[in-house]
């Protein structure tokens, strides 16, 4: 006889300790793997769990063991027409596995090592080398706050969320509806008694007799009617909502000219992500509206704002124009919280940049929650980068950043996440 | 189905991996199928959905049916897991208590990568050698799963780890436990007192070895008291007779050489690597000893399993199929519940063959059942060429000679001492002869009256332990010089070591502190240096270590 156990109620995760010292352990790799789904991820969909894969053969646990080569004698089963002394020709393969030909339908798992990360995982890896402070990850990663809100009422609740006023108008509906017949009838009984000559008058009458029970009867019953009764509670009900609950458009302008080389696209898609990231956090529902533009600005798809260049010159004032009309024809500012960001290598026509800072100041900056501008290079500040210095100076809701390596991109930002409060409270 | 794949590489073959049950009907896997006109009612409830009562009820149809058959088992202790902690379970090589290391991460998330997409399935159950023994049921299993696996596990494998010499030699199912929580107990505190990275250093370095830290022959025991008296009394006995000596007469010949012989150190080659390290490394911390001891200790627990696949799986399939089939001979098997466990016992004895997709080495529980049942059959119904080939079998009591065959072999001799011509004849076995020297394959032999004993020596030696590892060996510590260590490769048949062995001699050289060399000896006689792994002599207190590699031309 056998003990029998349930064990299904146990912790799980009995390994939850291990799978971190192996993503401890294989940092590097794993954030590279990150980094390369994080490329092929549309701006929206970064916070998502993922599958990744890192090289089996950084992973290896070595032992000693057998190579191939030498001599061999192997017994295989399912002989179907061998005899002793048959000469076989080698398999492609090198024939060193057992048979030959089991060999690789399983050819993926043999030099990579697959596995899912959790969303939170995957955004600390995303997070890692862009140096953000522990506060902005924990506000990033964390799901969304639900806020209780009022709905209406219901029968049952706690004490303390008694609706009192609800209580009373709903006892006093009761009250009525019972006693609204009995009170119809008083009346009528009051109004034959003063046709038959008032209550003193013929008290031996049999009429008078009748009518007067009836009437105490009525009275009693209308006295019995309960003031209160459970039937009557009401309780204040309430329900979780999001807590965010505005709508915010983010547009994402980028300079496609070709000096903006693959590498710079690359930081330029983490600081879009991270913007987002951050508007996630604060805004129910986002629209990202991509414009790319070197001398004209074209609206385009998330797939072709990164991944085809064209070459010419820079014009950035045809992108800012741009965005200005589209957030005229398809935003209409007393619904949406308009973000714009902003990246580009800071090549702008000499001639362009003072245009741009008139429509910024004029036009464009009055319409927005805020702007973030970050110049990607490693040289000297740009004409565009100087006249927008001036723009900073006058309006708050600019912020600038130059970007060198991933780590700068949080710094462009802070900005914006210590206003976050504000960025609430406008929403 | 127990807990050694992960210790001997092999997936878990009662995974639901086995490809479509039509390649194989039933009566290759030598299964009687029960008549379809028997009566429909059972005394034991049918149906899909396992209760606990139910699990209860089985459980004491099949103990009372494994007692009359004779099987000696441990208590058992019958878990019901979830499909999550079976993969925890899995992480662990099945065991309950681990400590912690990134490796069982890994092996975790590789388990449930494969698992979510739906690649493979999970193990029916796990069953661990310990007292009581510990059966892990998956709380997915079907009633007659759950049947299937409690005879197969809870009895089979139970018995077996309870009556094989190996077992009985190396492992002690009651403390098995305890000395898990130590190792886990003791392991943390050591991360606390030395940091998470100095003891993952030291356990990478020692699970390289670990295949290579088990006792293959018991040690002397330590001699008792009564004992040490007596050798005192000899060595006494012998320092008066070189006292004696002084006063010879006759003069002494100058036969012996005049310089003293060069002391070497072992004085015999060591094959235990890790008992080796753990003892004579100058350098390691007394808590580094001590993990190599609990890395070697866990090593050698799983060492007899590792010898006995086939006979300990065919064992407990042969229990299952046996056990199952006389409870339905009794009348308390519903006809739907038998053909349910038949449908997983065929799927478990699938053996493609080696020219097939699915083919992935001889199937354990294909082969051991086979060969029990054929075992059986030569007790019950032998013929002229079994009386011949099992004189002393053939016609025996088939309990008898199963019992005896199942507690004194491991898998190389009970193939060797057992394999008939019949199950090689059915599992149409051939010898592949692989020499990179000739540019083809040769057949070596194949199930006929020539190639019988080849195959079947051939077979045996393939599931030898010195055949699957290569022979490693430490030859020589450099002790007046520069403290190297030397280990030489005992080749075999031409075949070198795969190419990883410069890692692992990396982890050596961590532990043992100094230069670690490696030499090969060819079948030839000659000794060539190999790789040399040098190590800048640490001072005292130092970080671990840089380890400088330097291949020899």
């Amino acid at each position: 006889m056998a003990d029998i156990i349930d064990r299904r109620e146990n912790p799980r995760h009995k390994s939850a300790v291990n799978q971190q010292r192996f993503l401890r352990r294989y940092r590097a790799q794993v954030r590279e793997a990150v980094a390369h789904a994080v490329s092929g991820r549309k701006i929206a969909e970064a916070d998502r769990d993922a599958s990744i894969s890192i090289p089996a053969r950084d992973i290896k646990e070595p032992v000693f063991s057998h190579g191939t080569g030498g001599r061999r004698e192997i017994v295989l089963p399912g002989n179907k027409e061998y005899v002793t002394g048959d000469a076989i020709q080698r398999p492609p393969s090198g024939g060193a596995g057992a048979g030959g030909s089991g060999a690789s339908q399983d050819g993926e798992a043999e030099d990579s090592f697959r596995f899912r990360l959790s969303r939170e995982e995957f955004l600390d890896f995303f997070f890692e080398d862009m140096a953000l402070p522990d506060l902005v990850k924990t506000q990033l990663t964390a799901v969304p706050h639900h806020r209780r809100v009022r709905a209406g009422y219901r029968t049952d609740g706690t004490p303390s969320s008694l609706a009192v006023v609800r209580t009373m108008r709903e006892s006093l509906a009761r009250r009525i509806a019972f006693s609204a017949t009995a009170i119809a009838r008083l009346r009528e009984i009051n109004e034959a008694l003063d046709l038959l000559g008032g209550e003193a008058a013929e008290s031996s009458n049999a009429e008078v007799a009748e009518l007067l029970r009836e009437r105490a009867e009525l009275r009693s019953r209308i006295a019995r009617i309960p003031f209160i009764d459970t039937f009557d509670l009401r309780y204040r009900n309430r329900v979780t909502q999001p807590m965010p609950v505005a709508q915010a458009v983010m547009f994402c302008v980028m300079d496609v000219s070709a000096s903006m080389d693959e590498a710079r696209k690359d930081l330029a898609k983490r600081f879009f992500i991270l913007l987002h990231l951050f508007l996630k956090r604060h805004y129910e529902r986002i629209e990202v509206v991509f414009i790319r533009h070197h001398t004209a600005a074209k609206l385009v798809d998330e797939e072709e704002f990164f991944h085809s260049t064209e070459s010419g010159g820079t014009r950035v004032s045809s992108a800012l124009e741009m965005t200005i009309r589209e957030i005229k024809e398809h935003f209409p500012l007393d619904q949406w919280n308009v973000y714009v960001a902003q990246a580009s290598d800071g090549d702008n026509l000499e001639s362009d940049s003072p245009k741009c800072r008139e429509i910024l100041l004029n036009e464009l900056l009055p319409m927005l929650q805020y702007m973030v501008y970050v110049e990607i290079t490693t040289g000297e500040p740009q004409n565009l980068w100087v006249q927008y210095e001036q723009v900073r100076a006058l309006r708050p809701n600019l912020a600038l950043g130059r970007i060198r390596d991933r780590a700068d991109i949080y710094p462009a930002l802070r900005d914006l996440f210590a206003r976050k409060e504000r960025a609430r409270t406008v929403a | 189905m127990d807990s050694n794949e992960q210790a001997s590489g092999q997936r878990p073959a009662v995974s639901v991996q086995v490809p479509s049950p039509g390649s194989q009907d039933l009566e290759d896997a030598g299964i009687t199928v029960p008549a379809l006109n028997r009566r429909s009612t059972a005394a034991l409830p049918g149906g899909s959905e396992w209760s606990f009562g139910l699990v209860e009820r089985y459980d004491r149809e099949i103990a009372r049916v494994a007692e009359s058959c004779g099987l000696d088992t441990f208590p058992n202790q019958i878990e019901i897991i979830s499909a999550e902690q079976m993969m925890d379970a899995y992480a662990s090589n099945g065991m309950p208590i681990g400590y912690y290391h990134w490796s069982f991460g890994k092996r975790f998330l590789a388990t449930e990568q494969t698992y979510k997409r739906g690649r493979m399935g999970l193990a029916y159950e796990i069953v661990i050698n310990s007292n009581p023994c510990i059966a892990y049921l998956l709380e997915e299993n079907t009633m007659p799963m759950q049947a299937l696996v409690i005879a197969h596990a809870s009895y089979g494998h139970n018995s077996f780890f309870k009556g094989n010499y190996l077992f009985r030699t190396w492992t002690q199912p009651d403390a098995i436990i305890d000395y898990l929580l130590f190792a886990r107990q003791y392991l943390a505190e050591c991360e606390q007192r030395h940091g998470e990275e100095e003891v993952e250093r030291t356990l990478d370095a020692c699970h390289a070895l670990a295949n290579f830290g088990v006792d293959r022959y018991k040690r002397p025991a330590k001699r008792s008291l009564a004992q040490e008296k007596l050798r005192l009394k000899d060595r006494e006995e012998h320092l008066q007779l070189q006292v004696n000596e002084l006063w010879r007469t006759l003069p002494s010949r100058q036969t012996e050489s005049a310089e003293p012989k060069e002391q070497r150190f072992p004085a015999e080659p060591q094959e235990n690597l890790l008992y080796f390290l753990e003892k004579h490394a100058p350098l390691l911390e007394p808590w580094q000893r001590e993990i190599a001891r609990i890395v070697r200790k866990l090593a050698q627990y799983f060492y007899p399993q590792r010898q006995t696949q086939v006979m300990n799986e065919g064992w407990a399939t042969f229990w299952h199929y046996t056990i199952v089939q006389t409870l339905y001979e009794e009348g308390l098997l519903a006809d739907s519940l038998m053909f349910e466990v038949l449908h997983s016992h065929t799927n478990v004895l699938t053996q493609p063959g080696f020219d097939s997709p699915h083919y992935s080495g001889i199937n354990p529980y294909a082969l051991g059942f086979a060969m029990y049942r054929d075992i059986r059959r030569i007790c019950e119904e032998p013929t002229d060429e079994d009386r011949r080939w099992f004189p002393d079998a053939a016609g025996s009591d088939w309990r008898r000679t199963l019992d005896f065959a199942m507690r004194n072999f491991k898998d190389e001799s009970f193939i060797q001492q057992f394999l008939s011509p019949k199950v090689m004849r059915d599992f149409r076995l051939f010898c592949l002869i692989d020499d990179d020297d000739q540019p083809h394959l040769q057949v070596g032999a194949i199930h006929d009256d020539a190639g019988y004993r080849l195959l079947r020596n051939t077979l045996a030696e393939q599931y030898g332990l010195g055949e699957r590892e290569p022979n490693i060996q430490v030859v020589n510590v450099d002790v007046r010089g520069d403290r190297s260590l030397t280990l030489r490769h005992y080749r075999h048949d031409r075949r070198p070591l795969a190419p990883m062995y410069q890692e692992v001699l990396r982890h050596l050289a961590y532990l043992w502190g100094f230069t670690v060399r490696l030499e090969t000896a060819n079948e030839d006689g000659s000794i060539v240096p190999t790789h040399e792994c040098r190590v800048e002599k640490r001072r005292f207190g130092a970080l671990p270590p840089s380890l400088l590699l330097r291949n020899l031309p």
